[in-house]
């Protein structure tokens, strides 16, 4: 059986690069999914690209700037209802160091 | 059933109201939608007030324009002030936009009424609206097919004349491949036609919103009311808008046509091949001069994508964490806690493989070998359009390699992928694509052909559509819903 | 064993500026400080789904001024870039900032430590945005809870890296200083250190002197003020030289600067690794910066501190410290020249900007400066009035105070008020007899020889007049009427 492309240590340290708590199971089948995915992408190996420059934009464009000009904000009471938790007029967030 | 540009006669005429139109189509989605399935959301208390305001205008005769009363869906990845847009996600259910994306803006303007928001595939990824995290949608040709996806509902509901048009958005396929699959005409503008503000980002460099619609005209008369330049949106170019449905009957007479060999591959559905060759012989009696170009990276096309996208989406997704909006899980005693399982129970099966992905393309050691070697073949796939509209106007091709497929039928991710085989490289390239009605299987499913034009040459690609519409009868069949 | 003398400090200095733009980085909100929470933000600010960012352009001339200023290379296409992490002030969970393609490299910075004039170089200078404010339940460590204020979240920041050429913490806080007084001329940033307009992260390392290799650097965060940056980065240099000469090795990590315990403090890694997974900001375009444009913006520079510093020794012939402090702000520098035009004597003008003034005024930036109640012409009337013997120095610092209280200009307090200087022989000599009269003891003693009685006898006719007495005439009375010297 060929190597695989990615190990079950690789899964869990992405997984918590992306903030993601995944079940026992779910890495198994996670790492098997990404191996068969990466495998199929490896087939971009054979395209020699070293003279070639890398697009970030199909649709070249430059500069596009806007003057600095003050816009009206969203009432705080409108920007507060889409959060899950708040106190006075702050989002509210469980404790930051981990217990 | 009538086309958009129909209804507008006889609103003209008096023969129609939006009022009388609107609550039709309401009473329509209540017998259908539970079949169907297109629509997540349905407003309507505003749509029988924008219809109301539509009416007063009409018999005025001040009306806004050509949409003015016109009932559209809306794919729900697309933000609307004051009505909750869900993106087919369990995180962003509870979100309830205080902004218009500027599309809905544009549409309002016209004075187009919005009927309600559309299932979809969860954040838009997928290609059958399965991944819906509230209910598949169903195809209404064959309510045991997928509608295809991500824009599913859209397609569907436009389909099923649960609506007259609907916006989409397409980042690999998602309005062109549903579009084939229901049996409509679904476009792609060139990156940068149609604004981005507002529509909830999948692959930023890839998206774009996008009109689906019964026949050519009427998704040349909503791509003319949401194309043009948006300060909100840097992506969105100033190049003229030019005038859509005065191109449509221009006529292909001379039109340069090329057909790509390689979207003609082993495996795909004989019946898919017969029905494009057969519209290309429609084209050539039309008078367009077709010949054979190659598009040589073709193959590469998808791998690139599956870097570019979701590497683009893991960005794009951070922002979903239980800290400002949306979806929060219980009882995180940190905020370590807190995000990763809020991330862990918000997000699809989906969307966590494709986060995992592109994270992993875009960390340490692996950018360059990942997302750097598919930003750099995705030069090459560019390269091979930019050679081949050298010498031809525009290109045609099959939209998807099968027809709607049935519900369930593909499990494996990458089989699933491979749906988009057709569509993903005019994302890669920015370039403008259109699907519409070219056929119907033996089975009675609809066959779609996908025209590719050039940048901004979005007429082009209209009045070719228009062409082979107007000698062919695909457009006037509806499914049979009961 | 090596010894602690042998090595030598090596830094370098992150400094982030809050821009004085109007509006954020990419939204229209305002940047003003001291906002109700979430009262100045939108929903592209707060990362809402869907928004898109655009940059804005005065942020972007603002970074182009401080590189030219800088003697940086603008380079020609510069963009912006996504850095990843999750922390809740930043809404999006990645900041917009620029990575492999900054908008300016390799510059310097003149700097001038006893006596020394040194260049140190500038690595980059980049454009990236704000995150929000954090309000713990208590510290950090201990909260159960924080709250997220996102109002500046999305505000302009300049990032300038400096090259690790600095060798001491003197020279770290001069140029500090130095770069500090550069924005404010600039107009670029307001140079607030309270208020976080202003703030430095400094990297330490040391390595043997003579040495060319670079030694594992620490960074140090949180520091803002000039007393900051060399306390912390001379502890940071310190705990180092200590550590390699016991025999322990340097783990490259951040510490925090703890300003009340002066110490640096290992922070706890608050992110699992170290994978910003950065990426070009698909939501904007690259900037192309042409030529004309830089050239454009190349001569709308003003004079900088060093040459002004410099063209008031030699101009003004002023001592190097008067200069130095007059040219930390454009502002007070501005001032200065004001006055001086009014009244030309370049050193009484200093002394009283540097004394009087500075001590009244809450800071030496531009908002402070203007919201003086006295005006440089003020000043410079004040100054005449004491030249030609109108008031005495002594009252001169009375109507300096009463000018500033009331805004008033000095004629019309020292006229209200009767401060007039009493410069009539005659008139004075009568309070000069009556202070010889009422105090013999002090008459007693300058007949024995004691030279103070008679400053002491100055001092009691200068009290009965109010401070009106022309001193030297008071002087001179006394000693005509008191016994020859002995
Ligand atoms: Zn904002």
């Amino acid at each position: 059986m060929a190597e695989p492309k990615i190990t079950l240590a690789e899964v869990e340290h992405v997984a918590r690069l992306a903030r993601l708590d995944l079940s026992e199971p779910e890495k198994k089948r996670m790492r098997f999914q990404l191996d068969a995915i990466l495998t199929y992408i490896d087939k971009l190996r054979r395209l020699d690209t070293d003279d070639v420059e890398p697009t970030s934009h199909a649709i070249p464009m430059v500069n596009v700037m806007r003057e600095d000009e003050v816009r009206p904000c969203l009432p705080t009471e409108e920007m507060l209802a889409n959060a899950p938790e708040r106190e006075g007029d702050f989002v509210r967030v469980p404790r930051i160091i981990e217990e | 059933m009538a086309t958009i540009a129909e209804l507008g006669i006889r609103y003209r005429s008096g023969e129609a109201t939006p009022t009388g139109v609107v609550r039709a189509y309401l009473e329509r989605i209540e017998a259908l939608n539970p079949q169907v399935r297109a629509y997540f959301t349905v407003t309507r208390d505003t749509a029988l007030a924008q219809a109301e305001a539509a009416e007063k205008r009409l018999k005025a005769g001040a009306p806004l324009g050509l949409l003015d009363g016109i009932p559209l869906a809306i794919k729900d990845v697309i933000c609307t002030k004051g009505i909750r847009t869900a993106c087919g996600s369990k995180i962003l259910e509870p979100f309830v936009p205080p902004y218009d994306a500027t599309v809905i803006a544009r549409l309002g303007a016209a004075g187009a009424i919005i009927l309600g928001k559309t299932n979809m595939d969860e954040f838009a990824m997928g290609s059958s609206t399965e991944n819906s995290a509230f209910f598949p949608t169903r195809n209404p040709w064959d309510l045991g097919r997928v509608p295809g996806g991500s824009s599913g509902g859209s397609a569907a509901a436009v389909a099923a004349d649960l609506a007259l048009g609907a916006l989409g958005s397409d980042t690999g396929g998602s309005i062109r491949q549903p579009a084939a699959f229901c049996g409509t005409v679904g476009l792609k503008p060139t990156y940068g036609r149609v604004s981005r503000y507002g529509l909830v980002a999948f692959a930023s460099s890839l998206d774009q919103i996008g009109p689906f619609a019964r026949d050519v005209r009427g998704a040349a008369l909503i791509l003319q009311a949401i194309a043009g330049h948006d300060p909100l949106d840097s992506t969105s170019t100033e190049v003229p808008v030019p005038d859509y449905t005065a191109a449509l009957g221009r006529g292909i007479e001379g039109l340069r046509v090329g057909v790509p060999a390689e979207y003609f591959i082993e495996g795909m559905d004989p019946e898919v091949e017969a029905a494009v060759r057969a519209a290309i012989d429609v084209l050539k009696g039309l008078g367009a001069r077709t010949e054979k170009v190659s598009l040589p990276h073709t193959d590469y096309a998808l791998a690139a994508y599956y870097l570019i996208a979701p590497a683009e989406a893991s960005s794009n997704l951070a922002r979903y964490d239980g800290v400002k909006y949306g979806y929060r899980a219980a009882g995180g005693k940190d905020l370590i806690q807190m995000y990763g399982r809020t991330r862990a129970e918000g997000f699809g099966a989906e969307v966590k493989r494709r986060i995992m992905l592109g994270t992993y393309a875009l960390s340490a050691g692996y950018y360059e070998a990942y997302y750097g070697k598919a930003q750099r073949v995705r030069t090459l796939v560019r390269r091979d359009f930019q050679q081949a509209f050298e010498r031809v106007d525009l290109l045609v091709c099959p939209t998807a390699p099968s027809v709607a497929f049935k519900l369930g039928d593909k499990e494996d991710p990458l089989q699933m992928y491979l749906c988009d085989v057709f569509t993903i490289p005019v994302n890669l390239a920015g370039l403008p694509g259109l699907s519409l009605p070219g056929g119907f299987t033996a089975t009675g499913l609809p066959i779609g052909l996908q025209l590719i034009g050039k940048p901004f040459d979005e007429a082009t690609l209209l009045s070719a559509a228009y062409a082979y519409e107007q000698v062919t009868p695909w457009h006037t069949r509806a499914p049979e819903l009961a | 064993m090596s010894r602690a003398a042998d090595y030598e400090d090596v830094i370098g200095l992150e400094v982030h500026a809050q821009l004085l733009t109007r509006s954020k980085m990419f939204c229209g909100c305002p940047t003003t400080f001291g906002g109700a929470p979430n009262s100045q933000t939108c929903p592209i600010c707060q990362g809402m789904p869907g928004v898109l960012p655009v940059i804005n352009r005065r942020a972007v001339e603002f970074a182009m001024r401080t590189a030219l200023a800088l003697h940086c290379t603008i380079n020609s296409g510069c963009r912006f870039a996504r850095k990843h992490y999750y922390y809740p002030d930043m809404p999006k969970n990645y900041q917009i900032s620029q990575y492999e393609e900054p908008l300016a490299v390799e510059g310097w910075l003149e700097i001038e430590v006893g006596g020394q004039v040194k260049r140190i170089g500038i690595q980059r200078v980049h454009l990236e945005e704000d995150v929000g404010k954090l309000v713990h339940e208590g510290t950090l460590e201990t909260a159960r809870a924080s709250l997220v204020d996102f109002n500046r979240s999305g505000v302009p920041l300049m990032e300038i890296v400096s090259k690790p050429d600095i060798r001491s913490p003197e020279e770290a806080a001069v140029y500090f200083k130095a770069l500090r007084a550069i924005l404010i001329y600039l107009g670029v940033c307001d140079g607030n250190m309270e208020e976080g307009s202003l703030r430095c992260d400094t990297n330490v390392s040391i390595r043997p002197r003579g040495s060319s290799e670079l030694g594992t650097k620490v960074e140090v965060k949180n520091l803002n003020s000039f007393k900051n940056v060399q306390q912390a980065t001379a502890y940071e240099g310190e705990r180092q030289r200590m550590a390699i000469t016991s025999g322990q090795t340097i783990v490259q990590e951040t510490r925090l600067w703890e300003a009340d315990r002066s110490y640096t403090l290992s922070m706890r890694s608050k992110e699992y690794a170290h994978d910003y997974r950065y990426f070009p900001e698909p939501d904007l375009v690259p900037l192309k910066v042409e030529q004309r444009w830089a050239d454009q913006l190349r001569t709308t520079l003003p004079e900088l501190p060093v040459e002004r510093q410099r063209r008031f020794v030699s101009q003004y012939g002023l001592p190097a410290y008067d200069a130095d402090l007059l040219t930390q702000s454009r502002a007070l520098a501005d001032y200065y020249e004001a006055a001086v035009r009014e009244y030309p004597k370049p050193k009484v003008v200093s002394n009283w900007v540097m004394s009087e003034l500075l001590r009244e005024l809450l800071g030496d930036d531009e908002a402070a400066i203007s919201k003086s109640p006295i005006p440089p012409r003020n000043l410079a009337r004040l100054l005449a009035l004491i030249e030609d013997g109108t008031i005495s120095g002594k009252i001169a610092k009375d109507v300096f105070e009463k000018m500033y209280r009331s805004g008033e200009d000095a004629e019309t307090i020292v006229r209200r008020e009767g401060l007039v200087q009493v410069a009539d022989a005659g008139a004075l000599g009568a309070v000069v007899g009556q202070v010889l009269a009422s105090n013999p003891g002090a008459v007693e003693d300058w007949k024995k020889g004691k030279k103070q009685s008679l400053g002491f006898l100055v001092g009691q006719v200068m009290k009965a007049t109010q401070g009106k007495a022309n001193p030297a005439l008071v002087n001179q009375l006394l000693l005509e009427r008191l016994p020859k010297e002995p």
